[in-house]
């Protein structure tokens, strides 16, 4: 028991002084300068930031729903196929993606012309790629949880698709909307390397972004505490109303299985679904396509490109290391605590990240270490302790459920067989817990892979990983071997989750 | 053999306070309404609740403070009696050493306990791959190896279909006779109950109220209430 009481101890110490140290050293800070950053510039980036965010949503939710009830009704082939096209943009970097958007809608591009790809159009646009999938997919796991009897009921009683939709779908999805918006609208609100790259301007800057600029383009920490403090107010309301909703939002992506339906569909609802169908697809495959097609032929392996790789893969691995130890140990304390308070302290000790977004903790930690070391020298580690941070939220998803289930299913009987200890460890929790610890260090993995924030603003030349040579090449022009590097990050995705997959799916066989 | 002396518990609003003793040998059932603490009874007496007040002694030594694995007591549970991820054979084994250090002679006595409980032939198999009597199976056989001198049984056979639940109920009662097993068994149906205890004991509202012979306790003359509940 002492044992377990140090671990978490030390796990909440640990995050609870990254936070510190985020945090006070900006309100010492803006108490200094007496919060005279209040100018007119602030309130602008404010009002913008929640513009675009509230936009976002908006355009997603208002996309996502048909296509969600269109993918609930019918069954078509390659259904499949386009479901797990859905996940894609969820695992997919950032840059990696802004660069697919730009190929297509940029003035070279297939499209291009048909939206300004800079400026509010253009977060918009990668916006609604990043989140348009994912809450189509949310909703489709809510819809197909609607019990196969209902829609035999529907069926006997001659509901038309306005009935099914007002007396069985609406019921199903309304309570879960709530959650997804807000869960958008956080996502959008945090957004840094869209807002970077396709804001175009100090026209369109988010708090981010502009903390961002403020830190490292300005030279100003003053400023740019101003800008975390309305930062952290901003996502800390949010976070308060997106946790009312918690509960009905799964973020992590499963396997989907219809429920049959037996109602007969008219051409006009065919010709409506198909339509709703085929809008999400255009929205999500073309930047894909674009990526692929393009980055393909252009890989360049040159020192920096191997420099770079080697430096991600580095930091992903030690960030969602400690991510998932963190994770692991306080999770496993929630679970086996029925002391509410505590269970409420860990869950947003691992959701800190959300309510702190990476800029406002980096100016903090700038802010500190600053007068008594030199940042550059410890920029490494600062970055993989930032993007473990950043991967807390994703490691918790997946880790809690599943931990809470396993201590319902065996306390009593490894209390009643003195299974404690390592020995529980090794026999029971591990084996059990497999395949939610590998889903866990993957989302770790590929949030650190793929992390502009934190490596924007504590990287140097001496400190590259592939996103940030990505974004240099970028800033060159290099737009070929950008690609190429955008290819090699979005390879190293995929095969850690066709990896993850494979061998989860061979755990549940066995 | 067990005793159990005002001992109260709290869940939520409910109060209980427990008085029950039971003799070496006995099998006693326990029956009474949903939620009335048959469950909270048995887990009292395994150790996996803490009582407010009151003593509970187990072969006349107080069990105060004392962890579910240091009493002398086996229990088999309506469900998740076996860790789906491992085999059967090493879901027995546990039952011997938590760490699965195991001699030639534990060895064979789990093969044995599986041979005795029918299981001889599925050692190898995931408790999944098994039907839901063979995994109640799994449950005796450990509490075979285990040999502890009580059995708690919580509704281990409600599950089963009633020709099942009689040949489980047989093997149970053959266990007992070869071990002088002091046997508690909370159950929803009285039949079964009727069928293997030689005395009942029946909860309502967190109070044992009456601890009758089984010829007693379904008798014309029972006490009004234990009637109403079995009508």
């Amino acid at each position: 028991m002492n044992f377990q009481n140090a671990r978490i101890a030390t796990a909440l110490g640990f995050i609870l002084a990254a936070v510190a140290f985020g945090f006070l050293p900006l309100l010492w800070l803006g108490y200094t300068n007496g919060f005279s950053g209040f100018d007119a510039y602030l309130p602008r980036v404010v009002s913008f930031t929640l513009k675009q965010a509230f936009l976002s949503t908006l355009l997603s939710l208002a996309i996502a729903l048909p296509a969600a009830l269109a993918l609930a009704r019918h069954e078509f082939p390659g259904r499949d196929a386009l479901l797990k096209l859905f996940s894609v943009p969820l695992a997919l970097p950032a840059i990696v993606a802004i660069l697919g958007i730009l190929g297509v809608y940029g003035n070279n591009g297939a499209l291009g012309g048909i939206v300004p790809v800079y400026g509010l159009s253009g977060i918009l646009l990668a916006h609604v790629f990043f989140n348009m999938p994912l809450a189509s997919r949310l909703m489709l796991t809510r819809l197909e949880a609607v019990p196969a009897e209902s829609f035999r009921l529907a069926a006997q009683l001659g509901f038309t698709n306005a009935d099914v939709f007002r007396l069985i779908e609406w019921p199903q999805l309304g309570p879960a909307i709530t959650g997804i918006a807000s869960l958008i609208f956080l996502l959008c609100t945090a957004s840094f390397a869209v807002v970077l790259i396709l804001g175009g301007g100090p026209q369109a800057t988010t708090l981010e972004v502009a903390i961002y600029q403020s830190l490292r383009l300005d030279f100003d920490p003053a400023r740019a505490s101003i800008l975390s403090l309305a930062q952290l107010m901003t996502c800390g309301v949010l976070v308060v109303i997106a946790g009312q909703f918690a509960r009905e939002v799964q973020v992590f992506p499963r396997t989907l299985a219809r429920v049959k339906r037996f109602h007969a569909q008219s051409i006009t609802t065919k010709l409506c679904d198909f339509t709703a169908i085929a809008l999400a697809t255009l929205i999500v495959l073309p930047p894909l396509i674009n990526v692929i097609a393009t980055g393909i032929t252009k890989i360049q392996f040159d020192a920096s490109l191997l420099r770079a790789t080697l430096t991600s893969l580095t930091i992903g691995t030690c960030a969602a290391s400690i991510s998932l130890v963190l994770g692991w140990a306080l999770t496993g304390t929630a679970a086996k605590h029925r002391n509410r308070t505590l269970r409420a302290a860990i869950t947003l000790a691992c959701l800190a990240a959300l309510i702190m977004p990476p800029a406002v903790l980096a100016t903090g930690w700038f802010v500190a270490l600053s007068p008594i070391a030199d940042v550059n020298h410890y920029a490494m580690l600062l970055v993989i302790i930032l993007n473990s941070l950043m991967a807390l939220p994703f490691v918790w998803s997946p880790l809690y459920p599943a931990i809470i289930e396993t201590s319902q299913r065996h306390d009593r009987l490894c209390a009643s067989l003195g299974l404690s200890g390592f020995a529980r460890w090794h026999l029971i929790d591990l084996p059990t817990l497999r395949k939610p610890l590998a889903l866990a260090f993957l989302m770790a993995v590929i949030v650190s892979l793929g992390d502009l924030s934190a490596i924007s603003l504590f990287g140097s030349d001496n400190l590259v990983t592939l996103p940030a040579l990505i974004m240099k090449q970028m800033g060159h022009y290099r737009m070929d071997a950008a690609g190429g590097s955008a290819m090699v990050l979005t390879a190293f995705c995929f095969v850690l989750i066709t990896l993850a997959q494979a061998w989860s799916r061979q755990h549940d066989q066995s | 053999m067990i005793s159990l002396e005002a001992v109260k518990f709290r869940y939520e609003a409910m109060l209980m306070n427990f008085d029950l003793h039971v003799a070496s040998g006995e099998f006693m059932g326990v029956i009474g309404p949903s939620g009335a603490g048959k469950s909270t009874l048995l887990s009292l007496i395994a150790g996996f609740e803490q009582p407010l007040s009151g003593h509970l002694k187990i072969a006349g030594i107080d069990m105060e403070g004392a962890a579910p694995d240091q009493r002398p007591v086996s229990m088999i549970f309506q469900d998740n009696n076996s860790f789906a991820h491992l085999d059967v054979w090493t879901n027995v084994a546990l039952g011997i050493s938590p760490r699965l250090k195991l001699n030639e002679q534990q060895r064979s006595r789990i093969d044995s306990a599986l041979d005795r409980v029918g299981l001889g032939l599925y050692k190898s198999r995931k408790p999944t791959e098994i039907s839901g009597g063979e995994k109640q199976r799994i449950a005796i056989a450990r509490a075979l190896v285990r040999d502890k001198p009580i059995l708690l049984l919580d509704e281990p056979f409600t599950a089963l279909g009633p020709a099942l639940r009689r040949e489980m109920l047989d093997l149970i009662l053959e266990i007992q006779k070869e071990k002088n097993l002091t046997i508690l068994m909370v159950s929803h149906q009285p039949e079964d109950a009727r069928y293997a205890a030689t005395k009942i004991a029946f909860v309502e509202s967190g109070r044992i109220t009456h601890a009758l012979s089984t010829k007693a306790f379904f008798a014309d003359g029972a006490p009004k209430e234990i009637k109403d509940y079995l009508a």
